[in-house]
């Protein structure tokens, strides 16, 4: 069995956001100028996903999944209306964000001032939405390893533009062809970063045991489903 | 691409005057959705691996920005401005699930393999930025000729790089073998003189390469992209 903490630490490395999925790439290149805005939108990309995954978690374990509605009426055990996710989770995700803006800016200005522009570009961040669908996919048996996924894959984009910002800072000083400057040569360095990720397939989770008496195995399976399945 | 060349025999039929066919073939290359105006690259990279996965996504791509922005563009006048990201959300959500249930339907293998990303059609930055930029202003028409440019352009570089991926990486096109096979026993083709499949290319990051590399052959032909820094 796969622990919470096992989820937690595949979310943030084995199965980032960023290097395996690409989700949020959108904002990753818009935002990673510089690494002080980085650090807003990853924050606030860590704080919405941590509130909209476990919201979405109850949506679909409660209201959407097939026999979900047998709580209401044992007669509705039948209903499975898994195809309405899509609607319910966008609008889960927007609504959750104008809350939150709303919230934060009436509690916490501060904070509100740090994060402010970036939490209307968060309701069509692909990595928000695509937290919601791994979840439904991975059918996480408990709130507690929802919520530790999405915190670990908000941590992982967290630090993924950081790191991506840190490097495009520095980068303004090298000598890089012309054709290539902005976008070109951050595609090819969030490949490398990527490559360097894949380095943390080799770490064993609890889900794993199954098949640790082969090594090859382990390997081509996590490398087909990172790029095939999923 | 057959289509832009079909279209642009008609120029009598006002759809399809000089300016529409620009919006056409606009963005396939100088304002490309994927390498200048960067949108739609979180499900463009993720389904690269196979060239027919890439063939499908682009198809749902193009069936939900032409229907999307056709209707955005005809409910463009009565949409209150402050409420327009949730209508457009509203709209994409109901055509992708609609492109969903069709491809669960009559390719479950595919729609298996694209797994979330179909989902992730909805917050796929082109759509949502052709809204915003071209279907609140414009009329159905020239909105329906911008959606095909744009999913034209969002296509031929995910079958670019799907195409590579796929022929360096599992060595086949569309799943056909082109270079033998290269199963132990039933060894042919290029793998008996020691040929080998290059496995990193089916890894994510090599989608991002691939991509920059597009990127810089593109700058390099034409100057006035050059981005500085």
């Amino acid at each position: 069995m796969e622990s919470t903490l096992d989820i937690f630490v595949k979310a943030i490395f084995s199965e980032n956001m960023i290097f395996a999925y690409f989700l949020g790439m959108c904002s990753y290149l818009a935002v990673s100028k510089t690494v002080k805005t980085a650090v807003g939108l990853g924050a606030a990309v860590i704080f919405v996903l941590f509130v909209t995954v476990p919201v979405n978690w109850l949506l679909e374990n409660y209201l959407l999944k097939e026999g979900a509605l047998a709580w209401l009426n044992p007669a509705w055990a039948e209903i499975d209306l898994s195809f309405l996710a899509f609607i319910m989770f966008i609008a889960v995700v927007a609504s959750i964000v104008q809350l939150v803006e709303m919230i934060v800016e009436k509690f916490a200005p501060a904070l509100y001032g740090a994060l402010g522009i970036f939490l209307p570009l968060i309701a069509v961040n692909c990595s928000i939405l695509g937290g919601a669908l791994f979840m439904q996919e991975r059918q996480y048996s408990t709130i507690v390893d929802a919520s530790a996924f999405a915190l670990g894959s908000g941590i992982g984009w967290f630090i993924a533009i950081v790191a991506i910002a840190a490097i495009r800072e520095k980068i303004r000083y090298s000598d890089v062809p012309a054709p290539l400057r902005g976008l070109g040569i951050t595609f090819i360095l969030t490949g490398l970063m990527g490559i360097a990720f894949m380095s943390f397939m080799g770490i064993k989770y609890g889900g794993d045991e199954e098949k640790k008496d082969d090594i090859k195995a382990v390997v081509e399976t996590s490398v087909n489903s990172n790029t095939i399945n999923e | 691409m057959s289509e832009v060349a079909e279209k642009t025999k008609a120029p009598k039929e006002p759809l399809f005057s000089k300016k529409n066919r620009k919006l056409v073939t606009d963005p396939l290359t100088d304002n490309n959705p994927i390498t200048i105006q960067v949108l739609g690259i979180c499900s463009a990279l993720a389904i690269t691996v196979q060239v027919e996965q890439a063939f499908w996504m682009s198809v749902s791509v193009l069936f939900v920005l032409a229907l999307g922005n056709v209707i955005i563009s005809m409910l463009r006048n009565m949409i209150p401005s402050r409420i327009r990201i949730i209508v457009q959300l509203v709209v994409v959500a109901s055509l992708v699930i609609i492109v969903d249930q069709l491809l669960a339907a009559f390719v479950p293998d595919v729609s298996e393999k694209l797994s979330v990303f179909v989902g992730l059609i909805i917050t796929n930055c082109i759509i949502m930025g052709r809204f915003e930029a071209f279907a609140m202003g414009n009329k159905p028409g020239p909105s329906f000729m911008d959606a095909l440019g744009n999913s034209f352009g969002y296509a031929w570089i995910l079958l670019a790089v799907a195409f590579f991926r796929e022929l360096l990486g599992s060595g086949t096109f569309w799943g056909i073998e082109i270079f033998g096979s290269s199963i132990p026993g039933s060894k042919w083709g290029l793998y008996t003189m020691g040929y080998e499949n290059n496995n990193m290319m089916i890894l994510p990051p090599m989608a991002l390469i691939i991509v920059g590399i597009i990127i810089w052959i593109q700058r390099s032909r034409n100057k006035e992209l050059i981005e500085d820094h």
